[in-house]
Formats: structure tokens, C-alpha cells, sequence
């Protein structure tokens, strides 16, 4: 079995459990996918599978790199690895649905968080800040950043302000609540990386 | 967001309420599972608002409680703990949100019945 899918997300909903109460869920769109590459212990040095997802908008251009790799399947954007475990074999042009996963199974997905821009210390690191009123001359600002002569520099990782969000983020053990195999979609509990629209990669646990 | 109207959609079929607004009293009869029991659970209170849409539509019922303490359920129109909703009296009001009963009680807080034609 492969043990991952590449989907959209499609934004956030909610549904009923048995016993009537909310749950919030977020929808999405999770292949069909087409087995692109599959790598071999004596081949690679490791046993994965490389996986593209099929969008329903094609890519109009590919470079002849990539037109070469994928060969005469469907052109494909997105290409991700996925580790393999036991059962059949894969093959190049395999396709995986959302079948692939079942419900309540537990999973794992990443995407690119929403960007913030360029941020101060408070929103970027929670920092405190100092008081609005009464005169303040010290409101939003990160404060002292090191020590004088020793050690005479500002160590590395310091919490500063820059780029906050658009980086790599994974949420570990979602919930899969309903699996709708004949439109391709994951309904998963709770929140996921991401905008609406954006790429995500989904891992079972 | 097209897709998640539609199942939206979907998840709203197979369900039929009387007519009720806000100013209505109501008895909705919801079914609470304790263990692997199943029992019925009435809750009759004034309809204080409608929030959301499609799925998501919820309605707030007010009830006075033995000792004069205000109780507030906050109930989903299709969640399938609802087995019946029956509507006790019609109320006349004049908006949509009847917050303003929270700070009365008493006869402040009495809602005058609506004269319905019969329907």
C-alpha cells in the first residue's frame, strides 16, 4: 500500500456525529493520483514510490525534463514521494484514489501556511511589548536582544521580526471523518494547513 | 467551495420541521444516548433566533428553569439528535434575535401570541 495522497483543500465545514453533536471538518480533494516513479533497495538504495496528482485543470506547459519523466501518462504539476508498506507491488501508472484511506484512520498533513507578510515580534513570536498609554516610548518593540562586551554578539536563532507563514507546516494525527470515494474527497477533523485551493500532502500514520 | 455547498446541500435532505420563527415556543424532542441506552429528552423553551445556513442552520431555544434560571440550548437544525420538533404557541414579535429576554424576567418577559389564519 502507498502511504500518501496529494490533494487540495477546499475549505472547512462541518457534519453530524452519531450522537448529534458538531463536528468540525475540513474538506479535501485528495487525487486521483498516477504512480510516476517507483524506486527500488537496489536501485535507489530505498523502497518508495513517486506519485503525481491529476488535476482537472492540466498544466499546458511542461518542461521536456519532466514531459520525459512522465512519459505518455496525463501532465502532471505536483510530484511527491510516499514511503511503501507490504501488499502488491506498484507499478509505474498505477492509479490511487482516496480508497486508500479508511474512516477514523489517523493521518498526517502538510501544507504551505497562509502567508502573514512581514511581521513584528508580537505576532510573530507572542512576545508581551510594552504598555500603549501613560507615555510610553516602548510599545511593540522586541527589546533588549543580547548582553554588552561578553558575549559582545547576538546569538544565533535570536526571535526577531521577518517572513511570517508560506513555510512547510504538518498537522499530525488528523481524524479522516468520511471518505467520499465518487467525488475524491476527505473530510478530515479539525483544521489543516493551508489556504483554500493550496496543495496538501496527506500521510497515514 | 461550490463542492462543499453541494454536500451541504446533500446533507440537508430527509428532514421536515413544522414552521417556526423567532417569538415561537417550541418542544423539541432529542434523543440522548447514556452508555448504550437511548432516551427521548424534551426541551421546551422560546425561540430566541436562527443562526447560519444551509447545514450549518442552528436555532437558540430560552427556557425559564425551576429556580428562575435562564437555560439556553443552542440546537442544529439537521443534526440527527432531533426526533420531533412540535410548536407549542406562535409568538408575535417585532425582530429577529430576542436577546433582550435575558434581562428580563417575569411578566417583561411574556410574548404576546400571534393570530394565525389557519394554515
Amino acid at each position: 500500500m502507498i502511504q500518501g495522497l496529494i490533494g487540495r483543500k477546499l475549505g472547512m465545514t462541518q457534519v453530524y456525529d452519531d450522537n448529534g453533536s458538531v463536528v468540525p471538518v475540513t474538506v479535501v480533494e485528495a487525487g486521483p493520483c498516477l504512480v510516476t516513479q517507483v524506486k527500488t533497495p537496489e536501485n535507489d538504495g530505498y523502497a518508495a514510490v513517486q506519485v503525481g496528482l491529476v488535476e482537472k485543470k492540466a498544466p499546458r506547459k511542461l518542461s521536456k525534463a519532466e514531459k520525459g519523466h512522465l512519459k505518455d501518462m496525463a501532465p502532471m504539476r505536483h510530484l511527491r514521494e510516499f514511503k511503501i508498506d507490504g501488499g502488491e507491488a506498484p507499478k509505474v501508472g498505477d492509479q490511487i484514489m482516496v480508497n486508500n484511506f479508511e474512516e477514523g484512520a489517523k493521518i498526517s498533513i502538510s501544507g504551505t501556511s497562509q502567508g502573514k507578510g512581514f511581521q513584528g515580534v508580537i505576532k510573530r513570536h507572542g512576545f508581551g511589548g510594552g504598555r500603549m498609554t501613560h507615555g510610553s516610548h516602548f510599545k511593540r518593540a522586541p527589546g533588549s536582544i543580547g548582553q554588552c562586551a561578553t558575549p559582545s554578539r547576538v546569538f544565533p536563532g535570536k526571535k526577531m521580526p521577518g517572513q511570517m507563514g508560506s513555510r512547510k507546516v504538518t498537522t499530525k494525527n488528523l481524524e479522516v471523518v468520511r471518505v467520499i470515494e465518487d467525488k475524491n474527497l476527505l473530510l478530515v477533523k479539525g483544521s489543516v494547513p493551508g489556504s483554500k485551493g493550496g496543495i496538501v500532502v496527506i500521510r497515514k500514520n | 467551495m461550490n463542492v462543499i455547498r453541494e454536500l451541504e446541500q446533500s446533507w440537508m435532505g430527509g428532514k421536515e420541521f413544522p414552521e417556526f420563527g423567532p417569538g415561537d415556543t417550541v418542544k423539541v424532542h432529542l434523543k440522548i444516548i447514556e452508555g448504550n441506552k437511548e432516551r427521548v429528552q424534551v426541551f421546551q423553551g422560546v425561540v430566541i433566533g436562527i443562526q447560519g445556513e444551509s447545514s450549518r442552520r442552528t436555532f437558540t431555544v430560552r427556557k425559564v428553569s425551576q429556580g428562575g434560571y435562564g437555560v439556553e440550548r443552542i440546537i442544529p437544525f439537521y443534526t440527527p439528535a432531533i426526533s420531533k420538533i412540535e410548536v407549542v404557541r406562535y409568538g408575535r414579535v417585532r425582530r429577529a434575535k430576542l436577546y433582550y429576554l435575558r434581562d428580563r424576567i417575569g411578566k417583561s418577559a411574556r410574548i404576546k401570541e400571534k393570530r394565525r389564519r389557519n394554515v
